[in-house]
């Protein structure tokens, strides 16, 4: 074997010997797991990072500790029998015979973190209070991740006018604060569970569309893609088989980030007492009654466990989701999108 | 006189998958206004020899030890403000890619002229206008009317040229080129060369040009560093190198440069690609590619001696390399031969730029 | 396309968004049950049934509704928003009395988040992984996991009522005053903290990556001192990413308004706009929703033009 050089001449390095002999050691080029996936290294990193698993750990107590606080009945039959909160949240307890408890009790070993406006246990109602501001939070941003991701699909994968006319539509819900249209269609619908998904839905989908449609713009240019629709698929099958798996990420960590943005939108309406009823174990309701005492406390000394308490598991619950939505983003590395979403809230 | 030495350089890198040797028990020597050429393939610790040089490395990488001899004073023993007045004055560098090196948002000229107004106390009006002459002189024609526009406006090779000026403009006495013409195309590479040799000799600046390009060092350079895995493999005055290889890659790396009028059907590659340094193999870092290895080359990690007698090679050696058959430890030979046919090919190569 | 005509266009844009606004907000108030007259008639039981026909005559409430529409279409572009039926005044007198007070806050809320975001985030990306930049994060996320009106809530514990540094309610002396801004203070770090919080997340990770920039390394190697470094060079990309925030931040600052005015008393639009929700002021619904559209658009605008001017390489198309 010879090679040629301009004038200079290699000979004698044969390079079939190194393909032909046996290893002379045990190291080998293929290193350490480069085939792993993308999902399941983006999984293995989040479960390395101690910040997010606390948040996981966490939001999983605050939902469990919600969900079995009181027995779950529906439709006349108890689905759930537990009952890990000691008093009915709506029980007025000065009222029962023998009661020595009264209205804004300080927090005691009874009452650990004290009785409300009408004597009612403030622990009971903070544990049961998780479960509307919680489940809404997640319903939501289920309806609008779903929603905005099918929206910013079409948008971004037909273009053209299509995309024009869709676009114009997000920009116009965009001039919206979510929370000021949540307001304006709540006090409309009245009040209660399903009317605040709608009021939080309504604004918070555009914010997906949006994001999905850039993601899609520029997945649409890769050649797989243009490959696929050389070889004739569906227009559907091309945007869900191709385009979106690859839109994911940064879907999935707007999504957790916002589901604490709703929790929060929900509880700032309870608060404006658009929200429930007044008087419904519900966070941010509680402390719309506790704004009156902070003005002019009973007596002169003021009921700050009212005010504490139901708030600070709001706080606890949120930064708990934030924490896992900004693990979400590490181990995804996706771009941070800094909680800029739609959907009330801030 | 020897303008820069380095002795023993190591530089690690604490990444999450382990600690990364980057460059291992480096040392090399270069003396005033000479074109010194440092080869190897991407991963081998080209650029990080560079950064280092302007003790630019950033974390998780860390200077483990060694010294690096800047006329004569040890540039890792510099306070901050010392090494700074170093950079971009004394020592100069040539990105590879010219249009990430330049900032978006500032002018041109601005880059420039704000190194001399920094290190030469020039006035805004002096600094430009010798920020002029500097485009001027790289080839960048208008280059009055140039000054204010952003790196976008330029194209590939203007932008080289601008970097190459920015790199000039404190009149440096080395200047460290990390593969100044890969992100061009061959047309421009082989102008930009020309121009760097043409400006080094004008401004009597060292060059350390950084290349993976064998044929690149023949053009410009007058010595040369093989580098394999972070560590030395060979150094030579170039023409050695060409004329009497000693090391198995450097056969290897001159058996695959194409050329025109190549008689053959396939390039001859060296087998396989370079190791990744978290896990290099164990012994010499080239046995797994070398057609002449045996056990022994897995076992024992080879020294830079002196091919002649043997000895352990110094910065100030001109001639090492790092394989078993300059110790006495390989028991077969090195069987390559390089032949030479006709006149100097070194200074016909020179002559005609490919 | 010259930067002036980048400018023409995004205005002329506004308008279809702004029509996008009105119809949306018409169409809500309108197809739910119950107008303002409801709500007089249930305040003032004796008022006739003719006399409650007869105001919803005159105030087009039995129009169809397009009509209702047009009507009011006609009236804004004639600078008329209509009128607060409660209380007989024009709505756009409301806006304007209200409107200083909001501006303050906002305002207030703005500079705070400026102020502290800035620094912050431009401190942490410099001290990335150390300490301090772990500290200022998990500020900046308990700040951006707060509610507002928690915030708030606890300020007046705290500052009012066991400091007794400020009164729970600020006193309504003039709005103009110095001493406004102490009585500003509370109420403007409440709706400015998620700001603050937002802004330096997207600061410290924009500068993060900018540091990671070749051109970075080239400045370094240039001898630059480190501060021109960040300062100059590394600032001045970063904040191209920041300002696509800028819109945002207004928005939140303008929902911020809504509960924030609502924990502090301050008679702002935010009130203004809830007390018009419960009472079914339609006009007043509508000429605030469509003010708060036009200050969004407005930041988005002049987010757009910044953005513009800070980087070259945008080609306005």
């Amino acid at each position: 074997m010879s090679t040629e050089r301009g004038r200079i001449r290699v000979t004698g390095f044969d390079t079939d010997r190194v393909t032909e002999r046996d290893d002379l050691s045990d190291w080998s080029e293929a290193t350490t797991g480069g085939t792993e996936s993308r999902w399941r290294r983006a999984l293995r990193r989040f479960r390395h990072n101690r910040v997010a698993m606390l948040g996981v750990y966490v939001v999983a107590a605050m939902a469990l500790l919600s969900f079995f606080a009181r027995p779950v009945t529906i439709a006349g039959i108890t689905v759930q029998p537990f009952s890990i909160a000691p008093y009915d949240p709506s029980t007025i307890l000065y009222l029962e015979p023998g009661s020595t408890v009264g209205r804004y009790d300080p927090p005691t070993l009874a009452h650990p973190m004290g009785t409300d406006a009408s004597g009612r246990d403030l622990f009971s109602r903070v544990l049961v209070g998780g479960r509307l501001s919680i489940s809404i939070g997640f319903v939501v941003v289920g309806i609008t991740a779903t929603f905005g991701l099918a929206y910013g699909a079409v948008a971004g994968y037909y273009g053209g006018w299509v995309d024009e006319i869709l676009m114009r539509f997000v920009d116009v819900i965009f001039a919206f604060p979510g929370l000021v249209l949540a307001l304006v269609i709540v006090a409309l619908l009245g009040g209660g569970y399903w009317p605040l998904v709608i009021a939080f839905s309504v604004p918070g989908w555009a914010g997906y569309a949006r994001l999905i449609r850039g993601e899609i713009l520029s997945v649409k240019e890769n050649e797989y893609v243009l490959a696929a629709q050389a070889l004739g698929a569906r227009d559907r099958s091309v945007i869900f088989r191709h385009i979106v798996p690859n839109a994911m990420a940064p879907l999935i960590v707007q999504a957790s980030l916002s589901i604490g943005t709703v929790v929060i939108g929900v509880a700032a309406l309870g608060f404006l007492g658009l929200g429930f009823e007044p008087g419904t174990p519900e966070w941010g309701t509680m402390l719309d009654q506790t704004r009156e005492t902070l003005i002019q406390g009973p007596g002169g000394s003021i009921p700050w466990w009212a005010t504490v308490f139901p708030g600070g598991a709001i706080f606890l619950f949120v930064m708990a989701m934030n924490m896992i939505g900004d693990g979400v983003n590490d181990a995804l590395d996706a771009q941070e999108v800094g909680n800029v979403g739609q959907g009330g809230g801030g | 006189m020897t303008l820069l030495e380095i002795n023993d350089l190591t530089v690690n890198f604490y990444t999450e998958d382990g600690v990364v040797t980057a460059v291992d028990d480096l040392s090399y020597r270069i003396e005033s206004g000479e074109t010194f050429g440092v080869v190897g393939e991407s991963g081998a610790g080209k650029s990080v020899t560079a950064l280092s040089l302007m003790r630019l490395i950033e974390d998780p990488g860390r200077i483990e030890s060694g010294e690096i001899l800047f006329k004569g004073e040890d540039l890792l023993e510099m306070s901050e403000a010392e090494i700074r007045s170093v950079r971009g004055n004394e020592i100069a560098m040539i990105f590879q890619d010219a249009q990430t090196a330049l900032n978006p948002v500032y002018s041109v000229g601005e880059q420039i002229s704000e190194a001399i107004r920094h290190h030469l106390n020039y006035s805004d009006a002096e600094a430009r206008d010798r920020t002029i002459q500097l485009l001027d002189r790289v080839g960048i024609p208008d280059a009055e009317s140039r000054y204010d526009d952003y790196p976008h406006e330029f194209s590939g090779g203007m932008q080289q040229r601008a970097v190459i000026a920015m790199a000039l403009s404190c009149d440096p006495d080395l200047l460290i080129a990390d593969e100044p013409t890969t992100a061009l195309d061959v047309t421009t590479e082989a102008k930009i060369l020309d121009q760097i040799q043409d400006l080094a000799d004008e401004f009597d600046t060292a060059v350390q040009l950084i290349t993976h390009d064998l044929g690149v060092v023949a053009k410009i350079c007058e010595r040369v560093m093989v580098m394999y895995a972070g560590r030395p493999v060979e150094k030579a005055p170039v023409e050695d190198l060409y004329y009497d290889p000693k090391h198995p890659y450097t056969v290897g790396l001159m058996s695959s440069i194409p050329r025109i009028g190549d008689e053959r059907d396939r390039l001859q590659t060296i087998p396989g690609t370079m190791p990744d340094l978290v896990d290099v193999p164990p012994g010499c870092a080239f046995h797994p590619r070398c057609p002449y290895a045996e056990e022994s080359c897995a076992q024992k990690q080879p020294p830079l001696v002196d091919p002649e007698t043997g000895d352990a090679a110094t910065a100030a050696d001109d001639r090492a390399a790092a394989c078993l058959e300059y110790t006495g430890d390989l028991e077969g030979e090195l069987e390559f031969e390089v032949s030479v046919e006709g006149e100097d090919p070194l200074l016909e190569e020179g002559q005609d730029a490919r | 396309m010259s930067l002036r005509r980048f400018i023409a266009k995004r205005v002329l844009l506004i308008f279809p968004i702004l029509f996008g606004v009105s119809v949306i907000t018409f169409a809500l108030v309108h197809i739910t049950p119950g107008d303002p007259v409801d709500v007089v008639v249930a305040l003032n039981p004796d008022i006739s049934p003719a006399e409650e026909a007869r105001l919803r005559a005159r105030y087009g409430l039995n129009d169809p509704i397009w009509e209702q529409y047009l009507d009011w279409l006609v009236g804004v572009l004639q600078g008329d928003f209509g009128k607060v039926i409660a209380t007989d005044r024009a709505v756009s007198t409301v806006i304007v009395e209200r409107l200083p007070e909001t501006i303050a806050l906002g305002l207030f809320g703005w500079v705070f988040a400026v102020i502290i975001a800035v620094p912050a985030g431009i401190y942490a990306a410099v001290r990335k992984d150390e300490l301090g930049d772990h500290v200022s994060r998990f500020l900046a996320l308990s700040g951006i996991s707060i509610p507002n009106f928690w915030l708030g809530l606890m300020l007046i514990l705290v500052g009012a009522l066991t400091l007794n540094l400020w009164p729970v309610l600020a006193p309504r002396t003039a709005l103009y005053s110095p001493e406004m801004l102490w009585y500003l203070l509370l109420p403007g770090i409440t709706i400015g903290t998620a700001s603050a919080s937002t802004l330096m997340r997207i600061m410290r990770s924009s500068m993060a990556e900018e540091m990671n920039k070749e051109y970075v390394t080239a400045a370094r190697a240039k001898g630059l001192p480190e501060r021109t470094v960040v300062l100059k060079h590394v600032l001045r990309n970063s904040l191209i990413s920041v300002t696509t925030v800028a819109a945002f931040l207004t928005a939140s600052i303008v929902s911020g308004s809504v509960v924030v005015e609502q924990v502090f008393g301050w008679p702002g639009l935010g009130r203004a706009l809830i007390s018009a929700v419960s009472n079914r002021e339609i006009d007043l619904i509508l000429g605030i929703t469509l003010f708060i559209g036009v200050a969004i658009i407005l930041a988005n605008l002049v987010a757009d033009i910044l953005y513009a001017v800070l980087d070259p390489r945008i080609r306005y198309d």
